[in-house]
This record gives structure tokens, C-alpha cells and sequence, in this order.
């Protein structure tokens, strides 16, 4: 059984000018039981699995990893979206998204749960014909075979469509012969299954291949010698005139671009939803060694310089929760309207994360510099501790810094978001122009003296949320205004507008599950939840108008500037808040709990 | 092979322990509830048992409703029904005489479970379960196996372990590593939802222990490091300040 919330019917990239409600978004809170035991029971596996064996796995002992992958199988955890006639369980995108949160704390298995799980099977499992998704999904999912995928190149990296790897068709037309270079590929050194894309002869575009490790042709550089996530196999794989079976090609020739682009779109929100774990325990690691720590004759978590570490934490680490399972369930809702209407299940799930790019790329940036956020500060409670490889958090900060590198750089992700939000506003798929041009006539307007009721509880930020949406249309409008098609160009604006939105959707997401908890504990039951949502909206408001502001001067002058600026003013004006008491409370929970300040799922 | 496994439903062993209305009650709110970890061992078995000799697994618990979820996670784990006593379990003749009455009913062959509880740690139902059923009660069982209709058993025993051989029915108290703890697998998970749990009221018999109120055990002082080479010191500690000289 998989809890859901009430539908929402909102479209990918419309929360920038709709509003939604509690009622509508889905919170963690609300898994069912049983979801919730299989989060239990993945965390159970990282306790006894995992963490025993951590240094066994980073020094890449061999056999460990697939033997660990083969038991993450036999749990039943590598195939928990995979449809139940393919020897998954078909449970729910969400339960996914819950898996990938649990595993994320688990460092370099992670990655090569990510690898496997997403990237390696969903392309077959999306794109595959009946007979490929038959021979081959069963054996991913329960571990039998291990995948990966082989997009990268030495010179196509950001540029993945510029690959140079080649393939044939064989004389007698059975065969594509597959020659070229990979690089980076996560899982290359165990796996069984290779996701290939290669351009057949001349074409402009990819083609992707389903190749078997059997079919030879493969070979391998020695592992690389890399910063972090040192127990996940990452290798430069060569084809040298590997033999294909030409029904081993997936979908359409020239359709593997918009395969690996797809399929990304699930990598990047797992990715981002795939910190969560990591985050909630290196909050509890650091508010632990905090409390036990002493100096000047107390603990070091008494300070107010340590609280505010381990406050921050716990607030972004909501934040970035609140717009994952807000965004994964509205990808489950997308998903069943589309096969209401008919759809094909498989074409469905892309469909409707296809429509959800934009909140995946923004789930995808803002969890990985959470992530960053939280080693970064865990690395710093622990002082000198934090720099020895006895301590958890050394580890941890270098694994953690590949998240904002791999399934497409941060930079690339921002500028996906603004590009996918203009685009969709060209082919009238999004109403970005109308209410731009509402923001428009406001500057010009005299402000309105009105003030709204605000003495509810998280009225004021959901009335300030309102009017950040407007500072984001205003920037954006006017750059699309100054620079037309060439605003792609001009990369330094078009980051700016990102983080706006990035810090939007991550707001908002916060404002509804925390008026969504209150109705559920109440007003006092829910304080800490609305101490970390008054906490984590401060700084987005202050981020957004530090974002809007640059980016207005970077390409406006004289009056028209003044005008912009003022706008930044009227929509970020909220009323500053005591973030010293806000942070002080949320630390004394987590200092009395010794943990991370709340958790789901035992 | 018919194994009986009793559960219990206690709080998680990193919980914060406090108590409430005048130190009478314990204090739940957020606590997290768990499968007793020896009785987990003890189902971990059970399972093996049935894998090596088929057979069947019931779950027993005496419990309130909101034992549930602990019994649906036993029955994710491997067993194939449940049977939940609708009764608090106040103190250990109470539950025994449940388990005893509930036992008498099933005919089971082997009765599983943890070698103590981890809330009250009394270490007493399965030999009270015994002396009602009129059959041997052995524990710590760290060993179990089954050849027909025998078991071959070993007990650690005050500086030793003993060898036995025991025939069904009997009561076995579990602890490690008897089996290693299995960790329910996601189809188990979602299987548990539809196995029969069934629930039975207590037999009338009293409750006949009370709690008149509780007590935290005193927090651990500061160790006391004390040079090697300092004898006089140490001998002076530990007869002036522990007191146990
Ligand atoms: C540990 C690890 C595992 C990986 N696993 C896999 C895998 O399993 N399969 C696979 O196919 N690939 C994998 N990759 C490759 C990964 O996806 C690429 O490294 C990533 O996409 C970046 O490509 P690149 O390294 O060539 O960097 P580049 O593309 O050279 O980028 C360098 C810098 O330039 C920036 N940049 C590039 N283009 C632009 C632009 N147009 N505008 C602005 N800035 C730009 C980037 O953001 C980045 O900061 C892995 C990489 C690593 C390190």
C-alpha cells in the first residue's frame, strides 16, 4: 500500500505561477506503514552491510561491492520501481525516491546503487521492447547482473552528444560492431551489462546499445585513483570491435540522446533526493561528537557557533526532504493520469518526468550543495578531528562532493532550468508572459497599502513566498526581454535566475509540509518544524534577493535599474526574524536527542 | 515442524528512557518500538528451521494494538501468521499464562523466543511457560538444532557451555548467535500485509504485579585514571571511595 496525498494538478514549472496547498503536496510523514518498514529495513541493511565494512569497500577488496550489490538484491532492493512482471515490486516512483534517501548514507555503495538501479536499468527498462525488458530487467533486479552506463567520453563530457564512439553494421547485417572510448563509468569493473551510446556511421545523433560483457570486445583501464566514493568501480572502458546483435539496439536509431536525457531526469531527482540520509546522519554524527566534546570546561554544543552549524543542517536538510517527496509524488500523480488516460506504463513514467525536468534538475542542485553544506560543517564541529581519516566526517566530505559533478554538472542543471522554464513559455506550454506582464505593470504601479492578515502562523511567509515568485518573473522577464535567444549566452544571469528558483521551489515546498505538520500535531506539536521552515525561509529570501539584484545589474542601467531594484526591495520585504532563537531552539532538540531532530521511519 | 515464536515490543535500545505521573508510567512519546533483539534471534531461527525442515511460523505477542506494526515486521521477517493477546503485558506470569493458554491450542512443536525482554529484562517467561505446560524450558539457547523429532542444543552455563539433547515439544529462551538476524526483504514486507494476524482476548486471570513507581539507575560518573606505577592510590580508591575493598 503507498500512501498519497490529495492530486494535485499542477504541471512541471507551473509553481512559479501557481499557487498550491497543503492538502496538495505529499510529506514523508505521510508514508505508509509498510513503506516506511522498507525504509527501516534498507537502513538496517546499511547497519550491518555497510558501515561494518566501510575501509573493505574503499580499498576496493575485490569481490566486496558485486557481492554487496547481490545482497542488496536478494532484499529485493534493487528492484523496488521495476514493474512486478520483470521480477520487481511496482511499488510507486516515491518508494524509489525513499530508497535512494535511505541508501544515500551509505557513501560509495550508493553510488554504485544509483549506477545500477537508475542509469544501467532504466534505459531498457523505459526503452527496451518487450523481449529485451524480458531478458534482461529480471536479472538486474535481483542482482544477477550488474549495469552500467557509458555515456562519457574523454571529449564529451557536459557535451554528451558529441561522442565519437562508432558503430557498424556488419556485413551480413546481424551485428553492430562497436568501436570507442568511455570514460568515468561508475560500476565498469564488475558489471555484466553495458548501456552504450554510440553514433551508427555519420549520424548527427546517439543510438544507444544494449552490450553484454560476454559478447567481448571490452576492455578496461586499472580503476581510477579519485578524491571520493573510492570503493565505487570507475573505469575508462574501450570497444574494440565489439559484436552487438543488432535486436540489441535500444528503441530508435538516433533516439539515444533523448534516451540518455530521460533517463537522467531520474538520476538527477534521485540524486538529489539521495542526500537525505547522508545529511540526517552526518547531523546526528556531528551534533553527537558536539555534545561529547569538551572545551573551556563544556560541551562544544553549548556554543552558539557550533548550534548554528547543526541548526542549519537540520533546516536545509528539511528543506531539501520537503521538495523531494513534494516533487516525486506529483511525478506519481503525472504518471497515473497519463496511464488514465491510456498511456502505455513505460511511456507514461517518462512522460511524466519529462513534464517534471525542470523540479528534477532543481532537486538535483539543491540537494547536492545541501549535502555539501552539511560535510563542509560536519568536518568543522569535529576541529581537528574532522581532518583525521578516524573520524566519520573526513570520508564523508569527499564522498559527497561528486553529487554536484555527475548526471550533469550543477552548471549545466541551472541553466537547463531557466532554458526548460523559457522554452516551455515559447511553445505556450507554460503562461510565464501573462503574469510577467502583471509584475511589469505592478513596478509601475503605486504600491499597495493593504495589509493582509497575517497573524496565522506561516501567513507572512507564505504572503512574502507570493511576491518572491514575482521578483523571480520580473528578473527573468526582463532578461528575456534585453536578450532575447541570445540570453543563453550571457550564463552569469541565467545562474541567478536559477538559484531564484531553485530557492522558490525549495521554500515553498517548506511552507506547505510545515502547514501540512501543523494540522497534524498542531501549533505547539509542530514548533521545531516551523522553527526549521521560519529558519530555511530567511536565508532563501535573503539568497534570492542577493541573486536578484546582481543579476538586474548586470544588465540594466540608470532609471531602469532603480525600477528593478525597487522591485527586488517590494518583493523580498519580510520582516526580519530572531534566527538566533530560531537556531537555538532547533539545536536544543537535536542536543537533547543526540541526533538529527526528527526522524520518519525508526 | 510447528514453531511457535513469542515476540516482544519494546522501545529501541538507543531511546531516551524517562517516566511520567509521578514516575508510575513510562514515557513513550518518541520512542521507537522494535522487536525484542533476542526474540529477533529467536525468529531469525525459526526461520532457518523452517528453510531446513519446513513447516510453519506463528508469531505471539501480548500486546495492545499498537504492537502491530512490530508484529507485521516478524511476520515481513518470515512467519506465516500471527496471533496478537489483546492484554498489556504487565508483568511475566501474566504473559506467560498467555502464552501458556494460547500454546496449549496450537500443539506446537517447538516454542521460540528471546532469552529476556529488553524493557524489563526479567529473563522469566519461558520457564514460567514451562511450569504451565508441564514441558522443559531451556535457556540461553545459543545453539539449536533438529534431528527428527530431537533437538541438539547448547547452553552457555556459568563459566562453560553445556551439550544437550532434548525431544519435542519444548520452550526454548534464544540469544546469540544462535542465528544471524535477517533483515526482511522487501517482498517479505509487502506479503505481511496480507498473512493472517489474528487477535484473541486474555484468559481472566489477574494482573498480580503493580508498579508503585519508577527509578533512573544513577549516571555514570567520570573514570578515574590511575598510573600503574601507583598501587598505594589505586588500593586507597578502591577501598575509600568505591568501598568494595
Ligand atoms: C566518479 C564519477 C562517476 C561517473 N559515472 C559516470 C557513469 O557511470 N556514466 C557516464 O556516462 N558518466 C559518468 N561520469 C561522468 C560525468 O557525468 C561527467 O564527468 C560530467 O558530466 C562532467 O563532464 P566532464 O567531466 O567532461 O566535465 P566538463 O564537461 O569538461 O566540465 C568541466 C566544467 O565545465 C563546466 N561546463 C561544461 N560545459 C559547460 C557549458 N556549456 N556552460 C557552462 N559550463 C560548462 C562544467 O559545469 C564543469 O564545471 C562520472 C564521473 C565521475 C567523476
Amino acid at each position: 500500500m503507498e500512501a498519497v496525498a490529495n492530486k494535485s494538478t499542477l504541471k512541471g514549472g507551473e509553481f512559479l505561477i501557481k499557487e498550491t496547498s497543503a492538502e496538495e503536496v505529499f510529506i514523508p510523514e505521510e508514508f505508509s506503514e509498510e513503506q516506511k518498514m522498507m525504509a527501516a529495513a534498507t537502513q538496517d541493511f546499511i547497519d550491518k552491510e555497510i558501515t561494518p565494512n566501510r575501509d573493505r569497500i574503499d580499498n576496493m577488496e575485490e569481490g566486496l561491492m558485486p557481492s554487496l550489490m547481490e545482497k542488496a538484491g536478494e532484499l529485493g532492493l534493487l528492484g523496488v520501481s521495476v514493474p512486478e512482471a520483470y521480477g520487481g515490486l511496482g511499488m510507486n516512483f516515491n518508494t524509489g525516491m525513499l530508497m535512494a534517501d535511505i541508501i544515500a548514507s551509505s557513501g560509495s555503495f550508493s553510488t554504485a546503487y544509483g549506477a545500477h538501479t537508475g542509469i544501467g536499468t532504466l534505459p531498457i527498462l523505459y526503452y527496451g521492447t518487450e523481449e529485451q525488458k524480458q531478458k534482461y530487467i529480471p536479472k538486474l533486479a535481483t542482482g544477477e547482473w550488474k549495469a552500467c552506463y557509458c555515456l562519457t567520453e574523454p571529449d564529451a563530457g557536459s557535451d554528451a552528444n558529441s561522442g565519437k564512439t562508432k558503430a557498424k553494421l556488419s556485413d551480413d547485417g546481424k551485428h553492430y560492431i562497436i568501436n570507442g572510448q568511455k570514460m568515468w563509468i561508475s560500476n565498469a569493473g564488475f558489471a555484466d551489462l553495458f548501456i552504450v551510446f554510440a553514433k551508427i556511421d555519420d549520424d548527427k545523433n546517439l543510438t544507444a546499445f544494449i552490450v553484454e560483457k560476454e559478447y567481448g570486445g571490452i576492455t578496461m583501464n586499472d580503476e581510477e585513483r579519485k578524491l571520493g566514493i573510492k570503493g565505487s568501480s570507475t573505469r575508462q572502458v574501450f570497444f574494440n570491435d565489439c559484436k552487438v546483435p543488432v535486436e540489441n539496439m535500444l528503441s530508435e536509431r538516433e533516439n539515444g540522446f533523448k534516451i540518455a536525457v530521460n533517463v537522467l531526469n531520474v538520476g538527477r531527482i534521485k540524486l538529489g533526493c539521495g542526500v537525505i540520509n547522508g545529511c540526517k546522519s552526518i547531523a546526528s554524527e556531528a551534533t553527537n561528537y558536539a555534545n561529547e566534546r569538551k572545551q573551556f570546561g563544556v560541551s562544544i554544543s553549548s556554543f552558539g557557533a557550533i548550534q548554528t552549524k547543526l541548526a542549519n543542517m537540520a533546516a536545509k536538510t528539511y528543506a531539501v526532504e520537503s521538495a523531494s517527496y513534494r516533487a516525486g509524488q506529483n511525478i506519481d500523480d503525472a504518471i497515473e493520469a497519463l496511464i488514465g488516460e491510456g498511456m502505455d506504463p513505460s511511456k507514461a513514467k517518462l512522460k511524466a518526468l519529462e513534464q517534471f525536468s525542470i523540479e528534477c534538475a532543481i532537486i538535483k542542485i539543491h540537494g547536492s550543495e545541501v549535502l555539501d553544506y552539511c560535510v563542509d560543517e560536519g568536518v568543522q564541529v569535529y576541529g581537528g578531528m574532522g581532518f583525521s581519516e578516524e573520524a566519520p566526517m573526513a570520508r564523508a566530505y569527499r564522498d559527497a562532493r561528486i553529487t554536484r559533478i555527475y548526471e550533469g554538472t550543477n552548471e549545466i542543471n541551472r541553466m537547463l532550468i531557466v532554458g526548460m522554464m523559457l522554452k516551455r513559455a515559447m511553445k505556450g506550454e507554460l503562461d510565464l508572459l501573462g503574469p510577467a506582464m502583471a509584475v511589469g505593470k505592478e513596478l509601475t504601479a503605486i504600491p499597495s497599502f493593504e495589509q493582509p492578515d497575517l497573524s496565522a502562523p506561516l501567513a507572512e511567509e507564505k504572503e512574502v513566498l507570493k511576491k518572491l515568485k514575482k521578483s523571480a518573473l520580473m528578473v527573468a522577464g526582463k532578461a528575456a526581454e534585453t536578450f532575447g535567444p541570445k540570453l543563453n549566452d550571457e550564463q552569469e544571469i541565467l545562474m541567478h535566475i536559477a538559484d531564484m528558483l531553485i530557492e522558490i521551489y525549495a521554500a515553498e515546498s517548506t511552507i506547505l509540509r510545515t502547514e501540512k505538520l501543523m494540522n497534524l500535531y498542531g501549533e505547539d506539536g509542530s514548533k521545531l518544524y516551523q522553527n526549521m521552515c521560519k529558519l530555511y525561509f530567511h536565508e532563501a529570501v535573503q539568497k534570492i534577493k542577493n541573486h536578484g539584484d546582481e543579476a538586474v545589474a548586470c544588465f540594466t542601467e540608470g532609471d531602469e535599474l532603480k525600477v528593478m531594484l525597487m522591485g527586488m526591495k517590494r518583493f523580498t520585504k519580510s520582516t526580519p526574524v530572531n534566527t538566533r532563537n530560531l537556531r537555538r531552539a532547533i539545536a536544543d532538540v537535536m542536543i537533547r536527542e543526540n541526533k538529527f531532530p526528527y526522524s520518519l521511519y525508526s | 515442524m510447528k514453531i511457535l515464536v513469542c515476540i516482544t515490543h519494546v522501545p529501541d535500545t538507543t531511546s531516551k528512557i524517562s517516566f511520567t505521573d509521578g514516575n508510575t508510567k513510562f514515557d513513550k512519546t518518541g520512542v521507537q518500538y522494535i522487536i525484542g533483539p533476542y526474540d529477533d534471534y529467536a525468529l531469525a531461527r525459526a526461520v532457518e528451521l523452517k528453510e531446513q525442515h519446513g513447516g510453519s511460523i506463528t508469531v505471539l505477542n501480548v500486546g495492545e494494538a499498537e504492537t502491530e506494526p512490530t508484529i507485521r515486521k516478524a511476520l515481513a521477517i518470515g512467519a506465516d501468521e500471527a496471533i496478537r493477546v489483546n492484554a498489556f503485558p504487565s508483568d511475566a506470569f501474566f504473559v506467560a499464562k498467555q502464552i501458556a493458554s494460547v500454546a496449549k491450542e496450537g500443539a506446537y512443536d517447538l516454542i521460540l523466543m528471546g532469552r529476556e525482554s529488553i524493557d524489563f529484562n526479567g529473563g522469566q517467561v519461558h520457564s514460567m511457560v514451562g511450569e504451565l505446560m508441564g514441558l522443559p524450558s531451556v535457556s540461553p539457547v545459543m545453539v539449536l538444532d533438529i534431528e527428527g523429532s530431537t533437538a541438539k542444543i547448547q547452553r552457555e552455563i556459568e563459566g562453560g557451555k553445556e551439550f544437550m539433547e532434548l525431544d519435542m515439544p519444548f520452550i526454548a529462551g534464544c540469544q546469540e548467535p544462535i542465528a544471524e538476524w535477517k533483515i526482511p526483504n522487501m517482498r517479505g514486507i509487502m506479503s505481511a500485509r496480507s498473512k493472517p494476524l489474528q487477535v484473541v482476548d486474555p484468559t481472566d486471570d489477574g494482573v498480580q504485579a503493580d508498579v508503585e513507581v519508577f527509578e533512573l539507575p544513577p549516571a555514570k560518573e567520570a573514570v578515574k585514571l590511575v598510573d600503574p606505577e601507583n598501587l598505594d592510590e589505586l588500593v586507597n580508591l578502591l577501598k575509600n571511595e568505591a568501598k568494595v575493598l
